[in-house]
């Protein structure tokens, strides 16, 4: 239709949707309402859309599909979109947790209604603008707008502290981005295009490589976050509203993985080699230290928010050991990560709306009085922790696997963040729903209502179901991995070859 | 027949200038027969005048033409700058009628006075040689320095009015100066003679202290640092819709002469003045971002904002090249855009007779007034440069030349400033998002609508076809390049 394609489509519905709750009138129930239900049909909408799109999708080959090209800029940087086996699962899981973010947010959200929906409806454009883009000036501008509307969003429906959050964070990732966009400029000067399936088949100077890739770091490293500038992300995790968080947890940390996986590894190999071991050592890092440092907190969400740090240690961990396996399991930790991260946080939700507290020591014995939300907790904390049949254990092993294939030593220190895991994870569910149901505040709370078990049950399931049968999102991941393995190899060997030569010769 | 030719200078390409002339004429004569009751007609008039003057503009070839012995060229170059300066003119005008009626200073000598500055800018922008450049930038200024103390009871705007015509003077000066000893050592005032005689002779130490004076003069036109003092002073003593005025048309003209100069006259000697052009980016930028934290009012605020985008532009003149230049074009577009939104918005804060300008009165406007909210936090996050706002764009282009010309340095420097320069774009939005609501104001007049607007759809849109102004702006930067 008029020329564009399924993926424009992808974008455009939450923002026809987002336009729609703009027409809507003032601040009364019905507007209210129906700017709810008009926001749950769009998100839908598009998880349907991005159905016919993965049903259109071809598993088995590398190559970009789905593409469509429109004129933009000038004829080196056009609008151009397109999906590939990394890319199509990152699409999906985020049209797929977006309905859960509008019905987690369908009671706890009551003032400014309107614009709260407006603001996800944007923000799910940009981040599956993110993952389509095929032009990387139209990727930084995904990137970045989606700063515009998680602010708003941190800012206007967050915690105590949301103006130091909001603020903290926008300033944190764009500090992150601006270097990327200067290096997107040179890369743009070297190659001239701005087109990533012709710089992905573009080499460049192993000198540059190494500016280049440095300056992608500072924004991938600040988004995804990786130790030490992932301070951010607890700050903003604990002021955000349920669904920010879900959608902060579940795929804006997804952003800087795939801008490795689709930017920095392949385009610079020469250079991801060579930071590889100081990679390593930064995710070792986190994993090791943001695991203790959530033994100790005292909020649920920040316990959350610490834990994702550490696990988006083992994607950074998986990503650079530049070995299938390591990558491949990287890949399907994001996507697990997504699923079960989010689902931890619409549980902090519940009982939050519920209670509106985060503290731990508030809780306890909830297993007395919610006996199914014990259960659907349980899941997601198992999962958490990686425990064999939840898909957690999928991600993990395999990464440590390709860890180990890559460097020993630093698979050995990264077992500790899964022991470590274990402690934190159980230890919360040990306080929060074990133990005397004491407190006189919770002798009445209640177990998940229909709109709550509509919401967590899918999520139970799928967190299962791809622990055990987690072949559909590797086999969609193979084939790109594969050619990434097999353009990488010959990147390498050929600066080796042209190193072994004496200058002369070259 | 010969004879007449030669005594009469083709004066078609400078139609639209003598437009303006003959029109302001006219209007002069209305406005003083009719007396204190023509301000509305005059500024009717002046708005079809400058309507007409784009029209004519806009439907020249584009082609270079010089006329008036080589003085005065008409080029896409002049042609696009002219757009800008005519538009961000007409618009202070319609920002400008509801503002001094209710301030009861509703005279009808403002529109006159911004007809002539406009044709003044004009003639910067079609300059060809130090001579016209210089004739243009006094008109655009002696009108400039009387509008600033329009409010001439006020005690504010007198003194706005008289700090901006003393160091305008000076800076005028020193302009002057500079171009005398460029004038002095190159033997020739024409930008294609100034070419010419550079091709012929090194450049020796008199030359460059005449662009360092002429750099210093046009520094201060564009508000730049080291001379921007005058900056924050004039635009919070002025009255608001001449303070609008200010930071944008002006800003036009001053960047076309800017670019004029230094491309138009000194292609060829980048060296020599491309390091001067580093500096003043370099601390625009810085200042603009640093200075403007501490500010609570809104017009000082702008000053900064103003101070820092021009930095920001003469990033791209620092390339010194075609992309460069088209950086910059496509800077002041965006700009014009940016400021005259934001100007908008600031002058609707009006409740009970008085006007409101302190970042603190725009509490909970998303709440009292989300439409205006929404138009004023576009505005400042795309002059934070961020996308998908127009902002970014503008920043993109200047920013990829910079990379082009190998300024490393200073884009990283200039990235890393608008990181600190969007925390109080970022506490304008926090102001109007996240805090309680104040009172709501009254309701904006028709000319305000219109202007925030059509600048809105200008900045919230521009990323869905940005083809036709990359497109206009990269033409008018071949102009100055093709020849050489």
């Amino acid at each position: 239709m008029f020329g564009l394609g399924i993926l424009s489509g992808l974008l455009i519905v939450p923002l026809c949707g987002a336009a729609f709750i703009l027409t809507l009138g003032d601040e009364t129930e019905a507007a209210k309402r129906n700017a709810r239900w008009a926001a749950l049909a769009a998100t839908v909408a598009t998880f349907l859309l991005s159905l016919v799109a993965w049903s259109r999708f071809d598993t088995s080959t590398a190559s970009f599909q789905l593409v469509e090209s429109h004129v933009w800029l000038s004829e080196a940087t056009r609008f151009k979109l397109g999906v590939d086996g990394f890319s199509m699962p990152l699409i999906l899981l985020t049209t797929f947790l977006m309905p859960f973010c509008i019905g987690a947010s369908w009671l706890s959200v009551t003032k400014r209604v309107k614009e709260y929906y407006v603001a996800f409806l944007v923000l799910e454009t940009t981040m599956i603008g993110v993952f389509q883009a095929l032009d990387l000036v139209l990727f930084y501008l995904f990137f970045e707008a989606g700063l515009i509307p998680m602010f708003l969003i941190i800012g206007i429906w967050g915690g105590k502290r949301r103006i130091y959050a909001s603020f903290k964070f926008f300033l944190y990732t764009l500090l992150g981005s601006v270097l990327m966009l200067l290096a997107i400029m040179a890369m743009y000067w070297h190659a001239g295009t701005t087109d990533i399936p012709t710089l992905l088949q573009t080499r460049f100077p192993v000198e540059m490589q190494t500016w280049l890739w440095l300056a992608f770091f500072a924004s991938f490293a600040v988004k995804m976050p990786m130790w030490p500038v992932h301070t951010w992300l607890p700050d903003a995790h604990v002021e955000a509203p349920t669904a920010g968080s879900v959608i902060l947890a579940g795929i804006l940390l997804k952003m800087g993985g795939y801008g490795f996986i689709r930017i920095s590894l392949p385009m610079f190999p020469d250079a991801s080699q060579a930071f590889a071991p100081m990679v390593f050592a930064l995710s070792v890092i986190a994993i090791i230290f943001t695991s203790l440092i959530a033994m100790v907190q005292s909020d649920i969400k920040k316990l959350i928010a610490y834990s994702s740090v550490a696990h988006m240690g083992f994607v950074t961990l998986g990503l650079f050991t530049l070995n299938e396996q390591g990558i491949q399991g990287a890949l399907f930790l994001m996507i697990s990560h997504g699923i079960v991260s989010g689902a931890l946080f619409l549980c902090v939700g519940v009982v939050y709306d519920r209670m509106h507290t985060r503290e731990i020591a508030a809780y306890g014995g909830l297993v007395k009085r919610m006996p199914l939300y014990a259960a659907a907790m349980m899941v997601f904390t198992m999962a958490n922790v990686g425990l064999p049949g939840t898909s957690g254990f999928v991600g993990e092993f395999l990464a440590m696997m390709g860890a180990f294939k890559a460097n020993p030593t630093v698979a050995f220190f990264s077992v500790f963040g899964i022991i470590l895991s274990a402690g934190y994870a159980l230890w919360l569910y040990a306080r929060v729903i074990y133990g005397k149901l004491e407190k006189p505040s919770l002798q009445g709370i209640l177990d998940l209502d229909l709109r709550e078990k509509i919401i967590i049950a899918p999520l139970v399931a799928l967190t299962i179901y791809y622990g055990v049968h987690p072949a559909p999102i590797l086999d969609t991941f193979a084939p790109s991995t594969e050619a990434l393995m097999q353009s990488m190899k010959t990147a390498l060997s050929n600066t080796q070859t042209a190193a072994a030569l004496p200058p002369a010769a070259r | 027949m010969i004879a007449a030719q030669s005594v009469l200078p083709a004066l078609w390409p400078a139609l639209p200038e003598l437009i303006l002339a003959v029109g302001v004429l006219v209007l002069v004569l209305y406005g003083s027969f009719r007396g204190e009751r023509s301000a509305e007609g005059v500024s009717v008039g002046a708005l079809l005048l400058m309507i007409l003057a784009l029209f004519v503009v806009m439907s020249q070839s584009g082609a270079k033409v010089t006329t008036l012995n080589g003085s005065f060229i008409v080029d896409n170059f002049s042609k696009v700058m002219k757009a800008l300066i005519l538009l961000g003119s007409a618009a202070s005008i319609l920002l400008a009628r509801d503002y001094f009626q209710r301030a009861r200073i509703d005279r009808f000598e403002f529109p006159i006075l911004i007809v002539l500055c406009t044709l003044g800018m004009m003639v910067m922008a079609s300059a060809n040689d130090l001579i016209s450049l210089y004739l243009g930038l006094e008109l655009q200024s002696l009108a400039a320095y009387v509008i600033a103390a329009f409010h001439r009871d006020n005690l504010k705007s007198t003194e706005a009015g008289l700090k901006y015509f003393v160091l305008g003077a000076l800076s005028s000066g020193m302009l002057l100066y500079g171009s005398s000893l460029v004038y002095g050592f190159t033997g020739t005032v024409s930008f294609p003679g100034i070419v010419a005689a550079l091709n012929d002779t090194t450049v020796g130490f008199g030359l460059v202290l005449g662009i360092v004076f002429v750099a210093a003069g046009v520094a201060f036109k564009l508000a730049a640092v080291p001379f921007h003092m005058w900056t924050p002073d004039v635009y919070e003593g002025s009255p608001t819709p001449v303070t609008a005025f200010f930071a944008s048309a002006p800003k036009m003209a001053a960047m076309a002469m800017t670019i004029r100069i230094f491309i138009g006259a000194f292609p060829d000697v980048t060296a020599v003045w491309q390091q001067i052009i580093v500096f003043v980016a370099i601390a625009s930028m810085a200042l603009g971002s640093f200075a403007a934290i501490g500010q609570r009012s809104l017009k000082r605020l702008m000053a900064y904002s103003s101070i820092g985008n021009v930095g920001y532009a003469l990033v791209g003149l620092a390339a010194g090249s075609q992309d460069g230049v088209r950086g910059v074009v496509i800077y002041m577009i965006i700009y014009l855009a940016m400021t005259l939104g934001a100007f908008a918005v600031i002058l609707s804060l009006r409740r009970g007779g008085q006007m409101f300008e302190t970042v603190d009165d725009l509490s909970g406007l998303s709440r009292t007034h989300p439409v205006l909210a929404f138009c004023l936090a576009a505005m400042m996050f795309s002059l934070a440069g961020i996308p998908p706002l127009a902002g970014f764009f503008a920043k993109y282009y200047v920013f990829a030349a910079a990379i082009q010309a190998n300024l490393v340095t200073l884009a990283v420097i200039g990235v890393v400033t608008s990181v600190v320069g969007a925390f109080y774009y970022l506490r304008l939005v926090k102001v109007m998002y996240f805090d309680e609501p104040v009172a709501a104001y009254e309701p904006m007049a028709p000319g305000l609508r219109i202007v925030l607007g059509f600048t809105s759809v200008v900045v919230v849109l521009f990323w869905i076809v940005p083809a036709p102004l990359v497109g206009a702006a990269g033409a008018a930067a071949k102009s100055l390049f093709a020849g050489s």
